[in-house]
Order: structure tokens, then sequence, then C-alpha cells
């Protein structure tokens, strides 16, 4: 052993001393002989045709989408379209959904659950309980997933996400980021804690920190749906039914292009506080279009996205759905756990525009945000008594959009809780699965904590503001 | 599923199956029903392979028609940052294959350039599939020259040549080879166009039937050259067993830290070790299922 350190120690100083002679040209003469062999290799091999400028289809589609004046105008516009067909088409589906999966199910399984004589607590905690969650998920979530995924998918296979990442980069420079932190991002809008593996790409820790810091202020799988059940209902009902569609859409494109924004402001603020220091250079290639191998690429998002997600969403639901049956039945001096719990909550929640269900919801949704809207759902119902015919804690089967606009009127919903809930659904900590897979990139428990509390604070003081200045001009 | 389906070439198979099949039996080229795909399963493989090239160039796109699994392809580069690993079996081998992140250069220091590099070097994998994007070729060589450096087992994938038939672009897959000095073979892997040629290819080079002699960067200036030689004697000196000494001393020369490292642990003297590890990363974004 000793004897190969030493050796290893001579190479080193070798190196050293030899490194000082030939000067520090060394890598960029390296990289130019390089450059020159791979120039001379290809050169020899490649014929080209005679290359008159003709017509690039490639380069007029680019000439467009990364134009100053319609880069953004487009960007809008296509994301617009991709929520308006999943707002659309993920309507009948999901009420057929819910008809199947609650309003006949439920009777047939507390049916049998009578037949074989279940005692009241265990039908009640598997089936109003964990089958209800579950089912509820399901309605929710599937639909607009099985639409919004595949179509997300087209579009980064189509070749367009780098091209949005070239339009955002210079923002981002501008914000003392990576411009690689766009791509991160745009993972970021599928899974936060794969855009937090992406930021890997970003070779400045300074840069990278950044990017996964702000990573959560990409809209991801889990809240997409809580945006577009919520726009649906609330935004989309406050204009005629032919206008709703649309115009939920641009709510919920609102809240994607917020989300954007706040991470360019957070990302500034934080390369001028905390994390100074220069900007990177790097070049983005722009891929070729490469024309989508459609079924394929909705075969595999189907699997790949839109089953992963639900399979999580399912899996959190079942323990989540009993425990809210819990909560809801098990009762202290009259009272059920749920009703302190909420009501202690109730005033911070009153204070920035929501209400305790919403915040309790998002304690009990901190594993997945998936659940959020399940959860708030089943606590609706138990707070205001509106229910389907059965005891406490059991989800009310709502099947259209009007069902749903009456249990949240029912349970004290405002268009400013709607608001803020999509605010507050945007900017809040991410999911411990993030949190977790930030820990281990960065290694660090101080920035793990910045990465997870910051958004969280941010979300307490914009929804707080938001509801004071609506409750002035609203009265 | 049935194997045979998903890989026979438009090219190899021009009428019908059957008329193929009798008329390439004998040749090991059109040997592609001997394909198993073995998904994740690799157990007990024979030789290890690296999947390489620079981003979007269709690298999961070959790894997934191999494996028979899906990993998601995207059409934007950095889509794997972490290594992704699967299995064939192709004649009677079984062949693990890793699939690295794409990079421009193994030269500098993010992450994802320090996974494929130190795939390459500390994992030894028996053969390098370098794929680079045929209408690109001249900076796809950049890296395909930089990974010659480091190993001599490697097998160019020359892909997306769909893209460029349809640019007019030709490339001289022959002389490239010639020139390179490894086997070069065109394929349109999205199409499944090639690959059998691609999985001849690599077992030759993994059983040694193909013996590569790779094409390695010169330098002009007679300092470099001799201090080049002085180091690189004596890392063969003091780790006879490196195959790519020369690389060692270009690196060091060039002060990378991570090398000098492995140098002073005596990592690099015990490079026959390959370690299947890091996988937990797998679980993030790969496969769900």
């Amino acid at each position: 052993m000793t004897t190969d350190n030493l050796t290893s120690n001579d190479i080193l100083k070798t190196a050293e001393s030899l490194r000082w002679q030939i000067g520090r040209e060394f890598h960029d003469r390296l990289m130019e002989d390089i450059y020159t062999d791979a120039a001379r290799l290809a050169d020899r091999a490649v014929t080209r045709p005679d290359e008159k400028p003709r017509f690039d289809l490639d380069r007029a589609i680019d000439r467009i989408v990364t134009s100053r004046t319609w880069g953004f105008p487009m960007m809008i516009l296509l994301f617009t379209l991709v929520f308006w067909l999943t707002i659309t088409g993920a309507n009948y589906p999901s009420q057929f959904l819910a008809s199947i999966l609650i309003d006949t199910m439920v009777p047939i399984l507390h049916n049998l659950a009578n037949a074989i004589g279940l005692p009241w607590w265990i039908s009640g905690l598997l089936i109003d309980g964990m089958y209800l969650a579950t089912a509820w998920v399901v309605s929710v979530m599937l639909p607009p997933m099985a639409i919004f995924f595949p179509l997300f998918t087209l579009l980064e296979d189509f070749g367009y996400l780098p091209r949005v990442a070239f339009n955002l980069d210079n923002i981002f420079h501008k914000s003392g980021a990576h411009g690689k932190q766009a791509l991160s991002m745009m993972m970021g809008f599928g899974c936060n804690a794969a855009g937090v593996v992406a930021t890997r790409v970003i070779d400045s820790p300074r840069e990278r920190l950044i990017a996964i810091i702000t990573n959560n202020f990409a809209l991801c799988n889990g809240r997409w749906p809580t945006q577009i059940l919520i726009a649906t209902v609330f935004i989309g009902g406050l204009v005629p039914a032919y206008l709703a569609g649309i115009i939920s859409a641009l709510a919920v494109v609102g809240i994607a292009v917020l989300g954007v924004l706040l991470s360019f402001v957070v990302s500034w603020s934080l390369s001028r506080t905390v994390l100074r220091g220069e900007v990177s250079t790097f070049s983005l290639e722009l891929p070729p279009y490469r024309p989508p191998q459609v079924l394929r690429t909705i075969y595999t998002s189907l699997i790949d996205r839109t089953i992963y997600v639900l399979w999580r969403a399912v899996m959190f639901a079942l323990p989540a759905g009993a425990a809210i049956w819990l909560i809801a039945n098990i009762t202290i001096g009259g009272t059920s756990l749920a009703e302190y719990l909420i009501n202690f909550l109730n005033p911070l929640g009153i204070l920035i525009g929501l209400n305790g269900v919403i915040l309790l919801a998002y304690v009990v949704a901190i594993p997945a945000n998936e659940i959020v809207i399940p959860t708030v759902l089943m606590l609706t119902v138990l707070m205001t008594g509106v229910n389907g015919g059965a005891g406490a804690g059991v989800m009310f089967n709502a099947q259209s959009t009007s069902d749903y606009m009456s249990l949240f009127t029912a349970g004290g919903w405002t268009l400013l809780t709607a608001v803020n809930l999509m605010l507050f659904s945007l900017i809040h900590n991410p999911c411990s699965t993030t949190i977790y897979t930030i820990y281990k990139e960065t290694g660090s428990k101080k920035w793990t904590a910045v990465a997870a509390l910051l958004p969280l604070a941010m979300g307490f003081i914009i929804t707080f503001f938001v509801a004071q200045i609506w409750r002035l001009f609203a009265g | 599923m049935n194997d045979k389906k998903n890989l026979q070439s438009p090219i190899s198979n021009p009428a019908s199956p059957a008329a193929a099949a009798a008329g390439c039996a004998t040749c090991p080229a059109h040997n592609a029903g001997n394909l198993l795909k073995l998904g994740v399963d690799m157990t007990d493989w024979d030789y290890v392979i690296a999947l390489a090239g620079n981003p979007n160039t269709g690298k999961s796109t070959v790894f997934n028609a191999l494996t028979g699994l899906r990993q998601h392809t995207g059409n934007w580069p950095g889509k794997t940052v972490t290594r992704a690993e699967g299995g064939y079996s192709y004649g009677d081998q079984r062949y693990k294959i890793v699939d690295l992140p794409g990079t421009y250069s193994l030269l500098s220091t993010s992450l994802d350039e320090e996974v494929a590099r130190d795939f390459i070097l500390f994992g030894q994998p028996d053969v390098t599939i370098i794929v680079v994007d045929a209408t690109r070729l001249e900076r796809n060589l950049n890296l395909a020259l930089q990974v010659l450096e480091i190993t001599d087992r490697a097998v160019i994938c020359l892909n997306l040549i769909d893209e460029a038939r349809r640019h007019g672009i030709t490339v001289d897959d022959r002389r490239l080879a010639r020139d390179l000095g490894v086997p070069v073979v065109p394929t349109a892997a999205r199409q499944g166009e090639g690959l059998d040629a691609l999985l001849q290819a690599v077992s030759e080079v993994a059983t040694g039937q193909t013996i590569c002699k790779p094409h390695r960067v010169k330098t002009e200036s007679p300092a470099i050259q001799s201090a080049l030689q002085t180091l690189t004697a004596q890392i063969q000196q003091a780790f006879p067993e490196v195959p790519n000494a020369r690389w060692v001393a270009l690196r060091l020369l060039d002060g990378d830290q991570r090398i000098a490292d492995a140098i002073r642990s005596g990592e690099l003297g015990d490079l026959k070790r390959q370690e299947p590890e890091a996988k937990q990363d797998l679980v993030i974004h790969l496969e769900p299922a």
C-alpha cells in the first residue's frame, strides 16, 4: 500500500510540474485538436446536397415560435388550447366515472357489508373512508390527466419545449439564474421531484441551488387537477356556458404563468442576496422538429405519467380516506376530532381568504398534493352536513359542476376562497417526496428547509394580501 | 410478446418476412430473431454495454428498442440525467445495457458529464455504443473522439440516418469506420432500421471477433507530446492493468481533480471492479412500474 501511494504521489508531482511547463493553454489546445480532428473526419465522410438556401420548415417554424414578438403569445395560445381541450374533454367522463364508482357502487358495497354483518365502524372505515376517497380520486383525476398528459407529451416530442426554454432563457439570465433552469422547470411541470433531479445539468452549484429552490413554482402533476376543478367550478361558472371552457382554461394558464413569474422573482432575489455570483453561459441546442409518434406517445404517457400519478394518488388516498373517516367519527365530548382541528385552523384560514377545511386538507396532503381535492370535499361534507345519505365524513356524490358548486357554497366558499385556493395550491411547500429529493440532491438540511418553507411563507403572505385587498373592494 | 416483429428493419426485409428469412438465414447480421428483450431483468449478464452520445441523438430510443423497456424518450436535450439500466440477450449471450446521460463533452465538471465519464472509465463496459446524429456529424464526433480516448472497445451507432437522407445528406459509413478504427453502423432507431446490424457489431466487439484500433487525437505541440509520453510511461508503470494510461495522463495534465483523487486513493488500480450502484437515483423519474 505504501509503495503504491508513493508512486501515486510521484505521478501527481510529475503531472504538476509538467503542467507548469506546458502552460495554461493546454485545455484549449486539447479542445482545438479534438475539434480539428472531428471537423476533418466529418468532412471526409459527409456529402451534402448542393446547398441552395431552400425553404427550411424547421427554420420557418422557429422564426415564429421563438420570435421576440410572437414567441410569448404563441406559448400562451398553445397552452390555453391544451387546457381547453382538457377541461372540455374531461367533463363528461368524470361524471360517468362518478356515477359508476360512487352512485352505483357505494350502495352495493353497503348492502354487501350489511349482508355479511360487518360492524358499522368497519364498513364505515372501509367503504365510506378508504373506498370513497379512492373512487373520488379516480373520477376527479383520471379523465383530465388522461387528456392532459398525452397532449403535453406530444408537444414535448414534437420539440416545442426547448423553444419554450429558449424564449425564457433571456429572462432567467436577467434573474441571475442559469438558462438551463428553463429545462428543469419544464420537467417540474410534470413532477417537481423529477425537476429537482433534472437540475443536475446545471454545473454551477449556485445556479443549481436557485433552480432547485424555485422548481416548486412549476405547477406539478398533483396540482393540475386542483387547478382544473376549481377553475371549472368557480371561474367557468362566472361566464355564460359557451365561454366557460375557454375562460377556465385561461385561468389555469394564468396560474401557471404566475408560477413562472414567481420563479423569476425568487431567482432574482436569491441571486441578489444569499446566492450572489456570476451567471454562466451555455449553448442551448434547438433540436429539429420531429413528427411525434402519436400512438406510441399516447401509450407511454398514459403508462408513464397518467397511471403513475393516479397510482400514487390512490396509494395516498387509501390511508388518507381512513384517517379522515376516523377523525370525523371519533368524538370527544360530542364534537368530532375533525371539527376540533378545523375550528382550530379556521381563524388562520379565514384570515388568508381560505378556511380551516382547506388548511387541514393541505396538512393531510403533505405526502401527495393529489389528494387535496378529495380531502377538501370530504371535510366540507362533514362540516356542512350536506350528505349523500350516510354518516359523518361520507363524501357527497357530486357529479356535475353545479353539484360541486352547491357543496362549496354550503361550505361557505366564495369566489375569493376559490382564487386563494388556486394561489395557495401553486405557492406552498413541495410534497414530501420532493423535499426528500431536494435533501438528497443538495445534501444540506439548511437549503432543504429553505426550499420547503420559503414557498409556504410566500403562500401565506400572498393569500393574506389578496384576501385583505379583495375584502376592501368587495366589501 | 413477439420478439422478431419490432426489430426487423425495412431495408433488410424488403419483401416478406418469410422471403427475407429464407434468403438471409445464413447471414449473422440478420439474426435479429435471436434478440430477446429482457427488460429490467439483468441477472447473470455476460457483457456490459454502455450507451453514450450527445443529447437528443436517440440513445434512449436505442435503449428501449433493445431492452423492450419504455423509458420515456423526449425530443429535447438533457432528458436523461441519471443512468438507466436494462438487459437483452442476443445469440447465446446476455447483455446488460446502461443508458448514460447525453453530453457534449467529457471534459467539464457538471454532474451529468461526470456520470457518463465515470461509467465509461470506472464501470469498464465491455462495449461502448456511441450514438451520433448523422445530420450533425461534426459536432457529434467531438464527443465520439473523447470517448475513443478512454476506451478502445466501441461501436459507433450512426443514428437518425433517415433524417439525414431526408435532408439529402449522405454519410460514408465505411470511410468513417476506417478513419475512426471502430465499427460504424447506420441506424434509424425510431423505425428499428439497422438495429440488427448494430447488435451484431456489438457482439463481435464484445467477444473479441472485431478488434478496434480507435483513432487517437494527435497534438501538434512537441512540448505536450513529450509531457504526455513521460506521464503515460509513469502511469503504466504504477498501474499496469489500466488500459488507457494515455487518457489518464491527458486528464492529469488538464488538472482533473477527480482523476487525481482516483490515483491518490488507488481507485484507478482496481479498475476491474464493476459496481451496479446508484440505482436509487432511477426510481424518481424512470419506470414507474
